[in-house]
């Protein structure tokens, strides 16, 4: 990884710091690499847009095979999908997956121009209806079903951030207290400043390579056991961002599982674990209150019941599954294309005991989750 | 009278304003936008769908603000008053929809209240639905 914050300099930076980081950590050299996969980002114009080979020319042209993708916050996800399905079908034994990214300040914002067909542009343009809108509808409703309080969403921050002020990559390492949370500015109605993560620079990688490739060549590895990318079923009855409406329920009845809930359980499918068998979680915090929706998703309890885990702590550092012990997006901010490899990068840190202080004792099996614009969303298991 | 976008709303002195969806003939999907081809459901392949107005009235499904001005392509009223908005669920079609909401703040907000669709401008002056008190 490179450290996550607010450094002003350029992508490829980041993303080739990361890679060089992974690659020392694996005992290879650049030009092992047989496939490159870079997690695209929007926002650095075309060498973001075509990223796979623009670390490639970073890192020197190889003639390594190369990939680019983008699924917004599910980009880093896709990407290791993409290396490790061409693993699988032993076109190739070792691959590299990078993503980084560097961000404006502020709200994340539509790309410009005047675009009418473009239902990210026109949510602005019509509504002025930002990413904190979306998660404050999803806190509200978390609080008219479940009575959950503004100082429980303040107790998910004061958990992370002690977490992250363990983890040398994080932007943000001071712990802070539900009141200092309570006490910042209000953004979106229930969410205040301190609920919602922060947009940062940061870049992530890893060296994914064959069993036998890594029997040979690896050190202390761990098994990518299963990658979901499932899209939502009709009628997806939860408001998602960018959209202005639900599917409509009315003749066709909405499904079991919501979105969320499909992505983790089709990861537990593959891996044919459970959520009994998680030693530790990492989730897409974009604000507190959507890490206990998570942990509902997660199959970690029944709906409504994520409060009562948080008070007891049971997913606090030493608690029976900590979730985002790396100090999640509360702690690091967004980093679009890097954040889901951060994800697994903190469960392979975590799997092979490397943790430090924020390590999970006996960790055995690892699930990261995220989630990102118009239907894009994965999961990925670890395990030692 | 302009409308900041074409198509997805209509204002009548008979009826008051509705949001404009289409059916699909088929098996009946409601869809808002407006969706004109093809029927969203997967297991229909009808291409055939009408558009309808939907119901004016729904149930606060949940709400938030704005405090900030949002990003442009937004345009904030100067000075800037805060957006409050509202996912609310037809009645009837089982949709949510998102829109600003004229004449109340969050405070006066609750999920489950009836609301009823109104118009009102945009800082620079097109018309655009808005959930309004029930009357
Ligand atoms: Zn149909």
């Amino acid at each position: 990884m490179h450290p996550w914050g607010k450094w002003g300099r350029p992508f490829l930076e980041y993303g080739v710091a990361a890679a060089r980081a992974a690659l020392r950590d694996a005992g290879l050299e650049w030009t092992d690499v047989q496939y490159v996969v870079g997690a695209d980002t929007i926002r650095n114009g075309y060498p973001g847009f075509v990223s796979g080979a623009s670390y490639a020319r970073e890192l020197g042209w190889s003639g390594a095979r190369v990939a680019s993708c983008y699924a917004a916050c599910a980009s880093g996800a896709q990407a290791l999908d993409i290396a490790r399905a061409r693993i699988l079908a032993g076109l190739c034994d070792v691959a590299l997956v990078i993503g980084a990214d560097a961000t404006p300040k502020g709200f994340f914002k539509p790309v410009g121009g005047d675009r009418p067909d473009d239902p990210d542009w026109l949510r602005f343009r019509l509504l002025g209806a930002t990413n904190p809108a979306y998660f404050a509808l999803y806190a509200r409703r978390r609080m008219a079903l479940y009575g959950s309080t503004s100082a429980d969403f303040a107790a998910v921050k004061v958990k992370n951030a002690l977490a992250g002020s363990l983890n040398p990559m994080a932007r943000y390492r001071k712990p802070v207290t539900a009141e200092e949370v309570l006490a910042s500015p209000m953004v979106a109605d229930p969410l205040r400043l301190m609920d919602i993560c922060a947009t940062s620079d940061g870049g992530a990688a890893v060296v994914l390579a064959s069993e036998e490739y890594a029997r040979r060549r690896g050190t202390g590895f761990v098994r990518l056991a299963a990658v979901s990318t499932v899209t939502p079923l009709f009628p997806n009855t939860v408001l998602e961002l960018p959209d202005f409406a639900t599917d409509s329920c009315a003749a066709v009845p909405a499904p079991e599982r919501p979105f969320r809930a499909a992505i983790t359980h089709a990861a537990y499918e593959e891996a044919g674990v459970g959520p009994d068998d998680l030693s530790l979680a990492e989730v897409y915090d974009l604000s507190t209150a959507l890490e206990l929706d998570w942990m509902e998703d997660l199959g970690l309890c029944p709906p409504g019941e994520a409060e009562k885990l948080l008070r007891d702590g049971r997913t606090a550092l030493g608690g029976r599954v900590p979730v985002n012990p790396s100090g999640g997006l509360a702690s690091f901010g967004e980093a679009i294309p890097a954040q889901a490899i951060a994800q697994l990068v903190e469960l392979a840190t975590q799997l092979r005991g490397r943790a430090g202080a924020r390590q999970t004792a006996n960790a055995r099996v690892g699930l990261a989750a995220n989630q990102g614009l118009f239907g894009h969303g994965s999961a990925i298991i670890a395990t030692v | 009278m302009t409308y900041a976008i074409d198509g997805w709303f209509a204002i009548s002195p008979e009826d008051g304003v509705h949001l404009l969806g289409t059916s699909c003939t088929a098996c009946g999907t409601i869809t808002f936008p407006p969706r004109p081809g093809s029927c969203p459901n997967p297991r229909c392949a009808s291409t055939d769908t009408q558009v309808r107005p939907l119901p004016r009235r729904g149930r606060v499904w949940s709400y938030t603000n704005a405090c900030y001005p949002p990003p442009a392509p937004y345009v904030a009223a100067d000075p800037y008053v805060p957006v409050t908005l509202a996912a609310v669920e037809l009645d009837e079609v089982g949709i949510v929809v998102l829109g600003q909401v004229k004449g109340l703040t969050a405070d006066q907000l609750q999920v489950g209240m009836e609301l009823e669709l109104t118009s009102g401008p945009l800082a620079d002056g097109p018309l655009v639905w808005m959930w309004g008190r029930a009357s």
